[in-house]
């Protein structure tokens, strides 16, 4: 089960309904924590509130590679299958389902524009993706076992014990090896992770963890209302409030989140064919004569009139259809 | 080789001293501030709520007439000051800053149907339905003095007596002239005892009367007959007249287009016009479930107050076809004239129930002395929900009012009845020859003639 512990170590929540959980990853703006369990269950659940806002089968087994794209808030699991799926708390089907690689998916990691994925999977090859177009940009050879981009687009592949640090200088989308680190031997690198605002790398390792610097990796100058290395307690308290109030409801959580706002395009109805319309209009007379009548007693049931009463139905039936044609002649 | 890292020292970050202020570092990079639509929709939103929760525009009400009020005239010079007169004949010179009574003028025997001030608002002029014209004093002196408690009475500076009761008094903007509805239009000059010219066209009398703000010469009557009609000074008969299906009660000029004119007619509806060109009005202000009883512009000449019959006031945008704001309490009765105050911001009402009623123009304004950061506060509430007030959940809660039942279910009825017979004019219109039918706009519907 996952828990939730206070600054002092406090336990404060045991989530139960979160199962055996693999991996965790937090949707800051919209104060969701998602989870995904042993058996492939994906859940999302309102930290201010407690409530589970969303619980799908991913259908796809297990899996412990989870990522959120922090551009758009939508959370990206990797596959066994090679399969990379997209999910947003509030549909129970995946939004976009992209094959990636011939093995199993080991790794992901999202650029901060929201324009740039990369993956890697166990058949050796590391890919670039472009999210617009959902194309590969770069492949590039080799394991990871961790991926991470930093503040300034710089890619930290972990392997092993040996880190590489790719970058792109051209801005073309074009990584090149920028550094390599190589730790002891014996150490297996669980997970690497930027420093944001830092030119800091840290490494998770089985014997503990350590940090490297990495020079042009995190952004210099901050925005004092964004994130503020330097608050004050005053200023986080502040913070906090104000993020509560500003914090996002989980339908606006899509794959274009500058959509919002935005004319929504105008669907064009398809016209019924000339056939079509003649067969709804059989099918509605067939449906109306295949009525019961309900026979009439003390002399009020002639024939007569259940014939006029039948005709006046079929035209009442028919008379929507051809209307419809009227209007279309007139226009 | 010498290699950049980041380093920040934190004296360059943190304050010295705890009097200092904090530094403020910016960055306006978007990859900084995921999701920034949603975040400013959530804003919108939480600045609607905000907006309904602080919406209380009623002020106060001033209570000290014996009947019911009739008319109000505003002072050009002073913005506290505001005339009312009352039905029994009692004149009030109004504090609105303290809701008192500064002076009050008694004289009239019947109802006083007029007040007007003269443009440099030393003089009030007020006529009734006993033919008389009274001019009164105007004690300015009391007026900025808050400390004074006295009700004092004057005595008329002049009275002028005439052939028949008035209905209306208005004053020129610039100049000394002021003209009277009755029987027939007449101009006035203060020291005159006679007026200097009089108009007349048909027999019907003149309801009210309103000098253009930008033209001294030209001014617009309502009469009886349901027409408007035009007067300029300087010819000797009137200008031109619209006859309309019904009886328009008041007429304002728009301070800022002084071209346009808005009369609140007896159909529930405001028409605005264009007074070169007639035939057509300019809008249709729909909103009102009984007559229109009176209408004043704002002096930005944005918006203009209505107040009728079905005891409600509303605020309509100059241009608009619904109303902005609606303003009703349990104890207004009917609404027989609505003055907006000289800055913009508060509107009074003056009702069938002896009170004048303060509101606030702007529902939810803070009043007072703003902080700048307060004042950048609602500037930004106000644009955020600007720019997302069309989405369906921003624009239901900025647009939702309470009604009074009555009001709720008197605007129901009016809408089924209209609903049924748009329904019934377009199947005639589709059941008959192409062309035989020709559908008038709204704008032109309730106009019969206009006559030179």
């Amino acid at each position: 089960y996952p828990y939730i512990y206070n600054r002092d170590g406090t336990e404060l929540h045991c989530l139960k309904e979160h199962g055996a959980v693999l991996k965790l990853q937090f949707l800051r703006n919209h104060f969701l924590l998602a989870s995904i369990n042993k058996f492939g269950q994906l859940r999302y659940q309102d930290v201010t509130m407690g409530e589970i806002v969303g619980n799908f089968r991913t259908g796809l087994g297990r899996t412990d590679v989870m990522r959120v794209n922090p551009f758009n808030g939508v959370v990206s699991l990797g596959h066994s299958g090679g399969t990379v799926t997209m999910w947003k708390p509030t549909t129970a089907a995946p939004l976009i389902k992209m094959l990636c690689h011939q093995g199993p998916v080991s790794a992901l990691a999202f650029h901060p524009n929201g324009h740039l994925m990369a993956t890697s999977g166990k058949e050796c090859k590391i890919k670039i993706w472009d999210l617009r177009k959902y194309e590969v940009l770069q492949t590039l050879p080799g394991h990871a076992k961790t991926l991470d981009f930093s503040q300034k687009g710089l890619l930290a592949v972990g392997t092993g014990s040996f880190v590489q640090i790719l970058g792109d200088f051209s801005g073309s989308h074009n990584y090149s090896r920028y550094m390599g680190h190589s730790m002891v031997k014996g150490y297996q690198i669980g997970k690497v992770s930027f420093r944001p605002y830092e030119d800091v790398l840290g490494i998770g390792h089985s014997m503990g963890w350590s940090s490297i610097l990495v020079p042009g990796s995190g952004e210099p100058n901050f925005d004092s209302w964004v994130a503020n290395p330097f608050e004050t307690s005053k200023q986080r308290r502040e913070k906090e409030v104000r993020s509560l109030l500003d914090k996002l409801p989980p339908e606006t959580i899509m794959l274009n989140p500058s959509k919002i706002g935005t004319v929504r395009e105008a669907k064009k109805k398809e016209k019924p064919t000339k056939q079509e319309r003649e067969a709804e209009m059989e099918a509605a007379v067939e449906a109306v004569k295949g009525f019961v009548w309900k026979n009439k007693t003390k002399g009020r049931n002639k024939p007569s009139k259940k014939a006029k009463k039948k005709q006046e139905l079929v035209a009442k039936a028919k008379r929507p259809f051809l209307d419809q044609q009227l209007k279309g002649e007139q226009s | 080789m010498k290699v950049k890292v980041i380093s920040r020292s934190t004296d360059e970050f943190t304050r010295e001293r705890s009097q200092d202020l904090q530094r403020v570092y910016h960055n306006y990079d978007p990859n900084l501030r995921p999701q920034e639509k949603a975040v400013e929709y959530v804003r919108a939103l939480t600045a609607a709520k905000l907006e309904k929760i602080f919406a209380r525009p009623f002020i106060g009400a001033l209570d000290g007439h014996r009947d019911g009020i009739s008319c109000m005239a505003k002072n050009p010079n002073y913005l506290k000051g505001f005339f009312s007169g009352s039905m029994d004949g009692d004149i009030r010179l109004w504090d609105i800053a303290n809701r008192r009574t500064v002076c009050q003028y008694s004289g009239h025997q019947g109802a006083v149907r007029g007040l007007t001030v003269s443009t440099d608002g030393r003089i009030l002029v007020s006529c009734g339905t006993d033919c008389t014209v009274k001019l009164w004093n105007v004690p300015v002196a009391t007026l900025t003095d808050s400390d004074d408690s006295t009700d004092n009475s004057s005595e008329p500076l002049a009275v002028y007596v005439w052939k028949n009761s008035f209905w209306a008094v208005d004053h020129q903007w610039e100049g000394d002239l002021f003209a009277t509805a009755g029987a027939q239009v007449d101009i006035w000059n203060h020291n005159r005892s006679q007026p200097i010219n009089s108009f007349q066209w048909g027999t019907d009398t003149v309801i009210s009367v309103r000098f253009n703000p930008a033209e001294p010469n030209v001014l617009a009557t309502t009469a009886s007959d349901r027409s408007i009609t035009l007067y300029d000074l300087r010819m000797s008969s009137p200008a031109r007249k619209v006859i309309m299906r019904t009886k328009s009660n008041s007429i304002s000029w728009n301070p800022m287009e002084p071209m346009n004119f808005t009369a609140a007619n007896e159909d529930c509806n405001c028409y605005s016009y264009d007074s070169r060109k007639l035939d057509e009005a300019k809008c249709v202000h729909m909103g009102h479930e009984s007559a229109v009883m009176d209408i004043d512009y704002s002096p930005t000449g944005r918006e203009f107050v209505t107040g009728s019959y079905d005891r409600t006031i509303r605020i309509f945008q100059y241009n608009g076809g619904r109303s902005r704001e609606i303003y009703h309490t349990k104890r207004m009765q009917r609404v027989f004239c609505v003055k907006f105050s000289c800055d913009a911001s508060y509107v009074i009402s003056g009702s069938d129930d002896t009170n004048l009623r303060l509101w606030k123009a702007k529902a939810s304004e803070q009043l007072g002395v703003l902080h700048p950061r307060e004042q950048r506060k609602h500037a930004y509430h106000e644009a955020v929900k600007n720019r997302y007030k069309h989405l369906p959940e921003i624009k239901r809660i900025v647009r939702h009012r309470h009604l009074p039942k009555p009001i709720y279910k008197a605007a129901s009825l009016r809408r089924t009845m209209m609903e049924a017979e748009r329904r019934k004019a377009e199947r005639r219109k589709a059941h008959s020859a192409p062309g035989s039918i020709v559908t008038e706009p709204v704008r032109k519907r309730r106009i019969i003639k206009e006559v030179e």
